[in-house]
């Protein structure tokens, strides 16, 4: 469900890449969405960390994340209204996207190739973590198209990597049988 | 009646620069949809509403070629054709 809603933003994103920030906030309800979709993330990310199961360092990484997207979608609710106007509140994209790589890197104990689970996690930790450079850039250079579309490139990544997350096959066809059923979960 | 898509692809002859952009707007829903429809065949084991005895609930709620194409089929529908309408009505080339 969440690879759904990362390629619906990155759909979103890429548009109002190649339209532009004039014609894309033309409508209010499109002005918000991309933030208000972020911030109903955060809240769905909750519920993943109380049903996921799995170990506490599970548990601290998925409350991280929910708190760190709810904290950039509402921040760009509120930037989006008028009603945050400091500069260095863009900065809480990348800090989202940081922390979430750092999260995603970090609740993974095993090494890329031990399942297919382990190496979509890698894959996702460094997409983001990497990804998170292009909102930093976007901060200061706001109308830079090589900043927008490597973020929403981001988000293409993210949602093809999270999809795979849920097939059952081997990585390289050499995987142990306790990491297959690590990849089925 | 033509929809915003047609029309803009219509006045596409007319305004070459914002032609591109709208080609590009209007592709993005369709190539979703593809890739949906591409996965499905490519790997008929992802949507297990094609065996649902052999499925618990979640694996029927969600199938994933079906999101993606429906993803496609959204942004189709409730973005891009507004976007197209709003990017011909700006004056932004």
């Amino acid at each position: 469900m969440f690879a759904t809603g990362f390629l619906v933003l990155a759909a979103c994103l890429l548009a109002q890449a190649i339209v532009g920030d004039d014609v894309w906030n033309r409508s209010a309800w499109r002005r918000y969405f991309f933030p208000g979709f972020g911030f109903v993330m955060g809240l769905g990310m909750w519920g993943v960390a109380v049903l996921a199961g799995g170990s506490t360092i599970h548990l601290l990484a998925h409350c991280t994340w929910a708190q760190v997207m709810m904290l950039a979608g509402g921040a760009h609710l509120g930037l989006a209204r008028g009603k945050l106007q400091h500069r260095f509140w863009p900065l809480t994209m990348p800090l989202a996207l940081g922390v979430s790589g750092l999260a995603f890197l970090g609740h993974e104990e095993h090494g890329w190739l031990y399942s297919r689970s382990a190496l979509v996690h890698h894959i996702c930790g460094w997409t983001l973590v990497v990804g998170a450079l292009f909102p930093l850039g976007a901060a200061f250079r706001p109308r830079s198209h090589f900043f927008r579309l490597g973020f929403a490139a981001t988000f293409v990544v993210l949602a093809i990597a999270l999809f795979a997350l849920r097939d059952s096959g081997p990585v390289l066809g050499n995987v142990p049988s306790t990491a297959r059923g690590d990849a089925r979960r | 009646m033509l929809n915003p898509v047609g029309r803009a692809f219509t006045r596409d002859r007319l305004d070459a620069p914002r032609s591109r952009r709208t080609a590009a707007v209007a592709a993005i829903g369709p190539l979703i949809v593809l890739a949906g429809i591409l996965w499905a065949l490519a790997q008929p084991d992802r949507l297990p509403l094609l065996d649902p005895d052999a499925h618990g609930f979640w694996s029927l709620a969600v199938e994933p070629p079906l999101l993606v194409l429906l993803v496609g089929v959204f942004f189709h529908r409730f973005i891009a054709s507004g976007l197209i309408r709003d990017l011909y009505g700006s004056g932004v080339g």
